[in-house]
């Protein structure tokens, strides 16, 4: 099922390649000991060698070297023992010393590839160029004062990585998809909280079109985009565009594009004969980086279970589908909180209740699961509590709202309001009787041979029994009775 | 009474109490005041601070605490932020820059007990020959012509140190050297001065020219007190990720090494078509005073000490260009506004820089650029990468190279000015060792024939600073140096 879109001169396939912006978890920024907390108040997080004062110099955060290299063996790329930081020179006030310490010709880490998952349930490997670390520049903001602009430095020398594709994708799904499964093994490698609201993962789409069978024709860069919504719409608009200026006779220039979300479309930034002239060179201030492939390994070792893995384990070990167990290992909170649950339980019934009523109970509540109110443990004893039939499957819906809205365990809710399942098997025929008693003219219609009416005498017993029978010992009074 | 002592005896003296730090440095306040206004050696002076710290040194050498250097008037190249005062570069565009934070070279030096007497002129951040280039207006050279009265240069880009020491207003100075300015402003005063190999003292707070050359060295009137200036300057930093991880050893005690037994190399390339006869003569009987001390002299050669030069500016412009990027006028320093942010870097930068830093920048902005790149900045590497291993090969069959350290005695201010190719000729025998990383010395040998001292370079081994000094301790005592500039203190 191929994604084309239709012009007048018939349909045009989508190129589309994603250099992605990942702000690095650490401590402090990647060459300063200034800290890297988000939202902190401007210009409080600033060391002199951010704001590059004279004769300040650059030394590498080593955490933020290792979490590149976590990053890279997350997703299965070449490790570079050697690589090297280059100054990316321009001129910009949020930019202090000039230039950015980026990595251009020796990045860290060469190619690897991640696997997405579409919606008609096939896969494909989209192949990864490179990762580098680089630093991120500081803020400016124009909208505080009429004629000044004011700087915020807060920002300015945060590691950052960047994460260059290969030109693999062919629709704004599976650049969605890409950006999606991206985002997941960074959280769960611990290398970027992916928070696209806030900036932390940012996006520079490049797309292209061309007609079946071609060779690529000129793309054009979609700078800066911040959610996965907005990058699939910018493929889409900007792919549209080009196809229209094709099909007009005329050419697409290489050119930077920013995409106007509430307008959907992309407007030109600056053409290629306006790009900065960057004058790369290696930074004299820093040595080569060299890794020691002993210490690479010793990360290699320590990385946690990643998205792909973890499935393959859930869907063995749990015999949980495949779809269920993608949704689960989504987040590693999730896949944590299933997992807990799921030991020692049926697995499948523990999928089904936590993607099912707890997903939905978070969801009414308006609560996540890092703040649910139902912790692992105690959705493990509301179905324990099921399983040593205590309670229904009917009431135990009903208990785990409870638990939502109050955080109360299931054993006290279940007390408290009297949930408990009645097994005493006089007090269920007592309660066959009644309803069979109240409604000769439906018991008439069953004798006469229709059996759908089963279904309704069940649910009666149950309903006057407050739900709380026991389904299977309803069923079998029900069927002695009616014989 | 003071200005012919050398720091070493000075420092002895002052724990003898002969004198106290107060009296040494009120002295010394006081010739930089009578002399400044005819050298221009200093931008700011600091004579209360100065005190302030010989009181501090007395104090400590009664209680027995005192600091090698205790005591010791300096003057510290404006190039090196010192905290709390002023720190120019000799450009406009710093303006009136407090450094809220201290070099670890200066650091190091009052970890020692040292007096700094204020900061010393230079060219504009540290780029020329001459100290004609800074903004705060050239310094004049101690030295004069036999029977004129020109004013001559002190040579660059740490002239104001040069000038200070050697007419006795300071005891010894701070320089940096990136392609020479040690070594050939201190055979201009006819003075020591010493440049380390590359990595041997922290960069870190010091005004940055071209990072991957840049390094701190030491002047004096005596080897042995330049030893005891690097010892202190010297060591491994952790802010520099430049700076070498290695103990640094007693050089004063190096400098006594004598040279029997070593091999002193002459590098063929350095005898120029041309070439001044008072230098060449001075290397003649430089190279007999090492003979004479129990030394084996050998010819080495350095096939591309020819391109040296041509590399060095291109490597130095290039790094500076980046490295000047950051005077902006958006976060200290002078700013001149404009109608948006490219006007206001205009305006700033044109305002704020000199011809020459102008002329380097436009020129390290061309060898980056998009197609000129690997013509001349990758080319320029590889070249470095050869001239280093001319240096190798040198030093696998010699301990040590000896050369002049500058082609001519100090020339006039005003000359050479409007050609700034004969003024990059100035450093053709500094700016090789500059490239290759290794340490250079220049110590006074001898005079011209105006009267004008001339130098000797000693260069050695990477991170061998020790036999550079024995070498050097050698050339001082055999040339018996004991010519006195017309401008000096005590005079």
């Amino acid at each position: 099922m191929t994604y084309t879109l239709e012009g007048s001169t018939g349909s045009w396939e989508v190129v589309v390649g994603l250099e992605v912006h990942a702000q690095v978890i650490s401590q402090s920024k990647l060459f300063s000991g200034a800290a890297t907390d988000f939202g902190s108040t401007p210009n409080t997080q600033v060391s002199f060698v951010d704001a590059a004062f004279p004769g300040m110099l650059p030394v590498l955060n080593e955490e933020c070297v290792a979490q590149a290299v976590r990053t890279g063996l997350g997703i299965g790329a070449h490790i570079n023992l050697m690589s090297r930081f280059d100054r990316k020179n321009y001129f910009y006030a949020d930019l202090p010393s000039g230039y950015q310490i980026s990595q251009f010709e020796h990045p860290i880490v060469g190619a690897g590839a991640i696997e997405i998952e579409l919606a008609d349930g096939s896969t494909k490997k989209i192949g990864v160029t490179r990762l580098h670390l680089e630093q991120d520049a500081g803020k400016s903001l124009h909208d505080q004062h009429s004629t000044k602009s004011y700087i915020d430095l807060n920002r300015c020398g945060v590691a950052l990585m960047e994460i260059v594709s290969e030109p693999d994708m062919r629709s704004p799904e599976e650049a969605g998809a890409y950006l999606r499964k991206l985002r997941t093994v960074l959280r769960y490698l611990g290398t970027c909280d992916g928070n696209m609201e806030e900036g932390s993962m940012r996006a520079d789409v490049n797309v292209s079109v061309r007609k079946h069978g071609e060779p690529f024709r000129t793309r054009c860069e979609v700078k800066n985009v911040n959610s996965i919504r907005f990058v699939q719409q910018a493929v889409e608009a900007e792919a549209k565009r080009q196809i229209e200026v094709w099909e007009g006779g005329g050419t697409v220039l290489q050119e930077t594009r920013l995409y106007d979300p509430s307008r959907g479309e992309t407007r030109s930034m600056r053409s290629k004969e306006d790009a900065h002239d960057y004058r790369y060179f290696p930074d004299p201030d820093l040595l080569p980086l060299v890794l020691d492939e002993a210490w690479v390994e010793s990360l290699r070792a320590e990385l946690p279970e990643l998205p792909d893995a973890k499935r393959a384990r859930f869907m063995r070990e749990y015999g949980i589908p495949f779809y269920d167990s993608g949704v689960l290992v989504a987040e590693q909170v999730i896949a944590d909180f299933y997992e807990s649950v799921a030991t020692g339980r049926d697995g499948k019934m523990a999928a089904n209740w936590v993607i099912g009523d707890f997903f939905a109970g978070l969801n009414r509540t308006g609560h996540s699961i890092e703040n649910s109110p139902v912790s692992a443990a105690a959705l493990g004893r509301l179905l324990d509590l099921m399983a040593d039939s205590t309670i229904n499957g009917r009431i135990a819906k009903d208990v785990l709202e409870a638990m939502m809205d109050t955080g109360e365990d299931p054993a006290s809710i279940i007390d408290a309001r009297g949930l408990r399942q009645v097994t005493d098997t006089g007090a269920i025929d007592q309660a066959v009787d009644a309803v069979l008693a109240a409604n000769p003219d439906k018991l008439a219609e069953y004798k006469a041979g229709k059996e759908k009416l089963f279904g309704f005498f069940v649910g009666q017993v149950m309903k006057a029994m407050a739900g709380k029978g026991n389904p299977a010992l309803v069923n079998e009074a029900l069927k002695n009775k009616l014989g | 009474m003071f200005s012919d002592l050398s720091i070493v005896e000075a420092a002895s003296a002052l724990r003898r109490r002969d004198f106290s730090a107060r009296e040494l440095t009120q002295a010394h306040v006081d010739a930089v005041a009578a002399l400044n206004p005819r050298l221009n050696a200093f931008i700011t002076e600091t004579p209360e601070l100065a005190l302030a710290r010989a009181d501090a040194a007395d104090a400590a050498l009664a209680a027995g605490t005192a600091g090698p250097l205790a005591g010791i008037p300096l003057a510290i190249k404006d190039l090196f932020c010192t905290e709390g005062v002023r720190t120019t570069a000799a450009s406009r565009i710093l303006g009136n820059f407090i450094p809220p934070y201290e070099s670890t070279v200066t650091a190091n030096l009052l970890r020692d007990g040292a007096v700094f007497l204020g900061k010393a002129n230079l060219d504009e951040f540290a780029m020329g020959s001459s100290n004609m280039t800074s903004a705060f207006g050239p310094v004049a050279n101690p030295w004069q012509r036999a029977g004129s009265n020109a004013v001559l240069v002190p040579g660059g880009s740490s002239g104001g140190s040069a000038a200070a020491v050697a007419a006795r207003i300071a005891m010894g100075a701070t320089g940096t050297d990136t392609g020479g300015s040690i070594r050939q402003p201190a055979a201009f005063c006819g003075i020591a001065g010493i440049k380390p190999t590359y990595g041997r003292c922290s960069r870190w707070g010091i005004v940055a020219f071209a990072s991957s050359l840049d390094q701190a060295g030491a002047f004096a009137r005596t080897v042995g007190d330049c030893a005891v200036l690097l010892g202190s300057m010297a060591g491994f930093d952790a802010k520099d990720s430049t700076s070498v991880e290695r103990p640094v050893p007693d050089y004063l005690a190096a400098t006594k090494r004598g040279v029997r037994g070593l091999r002193i190399g002459v590098p063929r390339e350095y005898r120029m078509e041309g070439m001044n006869p008072d230098v060449e003569r001075l290397w003649q009987s430089g190279l007999q005073w090492l003979r004479d001390a129990g030394a084996e002299i050998v010819d080495v050669s350095l096939p591309h000490t020819k391109y040296g030069l041509a590399t060095y500016y291109i490597v130095a412009p290039a790094e500076a260009s980046s490295n000047l990027a950051r005077y902006d006028g958006v976060r200290f320093g002078v700013r001149q506004d404009g109608v948006d942010l490219i006007d206001l870097y205009e305006r700033t930068r044109a305002e704020g820089f000199g011809d020459e830093v102008k002329r380097r920048i436009m020129i390290g902005t061309y060898v980056l650029s998009a197609g000129y790149y690997d013509a001349y900045y990758l080319r320029a590497q590889k070249v470095r990468a050869l001239i280093l291993k001319d240096f190798s090969e040198a030093f696998a069959r010699v301990d040590a190279l000896l050369t002049p350290t500058a082609p001519t005695g100090a020339f006039a201010q005003g000359e050479k000015m409007d050609d700034p190719i004969a003024m990059y000729l100035n450093d053709v025998f500094t700016v090789p060792a500059s490239m290759a990383g290794v340490p250079g010395m220049s110590v006074p040998a001898g005079l011209d024939h105006q009267g004008l001292p001339l130098g000797l370079q000693v260069i050695g081994r990477p991170f061998d600073e020790e036999t550079v000094f024995a070498v050097s301790q050698v050339i001082e005592d055999a040339a018996g140096f004991s010519a006195v500039p017309q401008v000096r203190a005590g005079a």
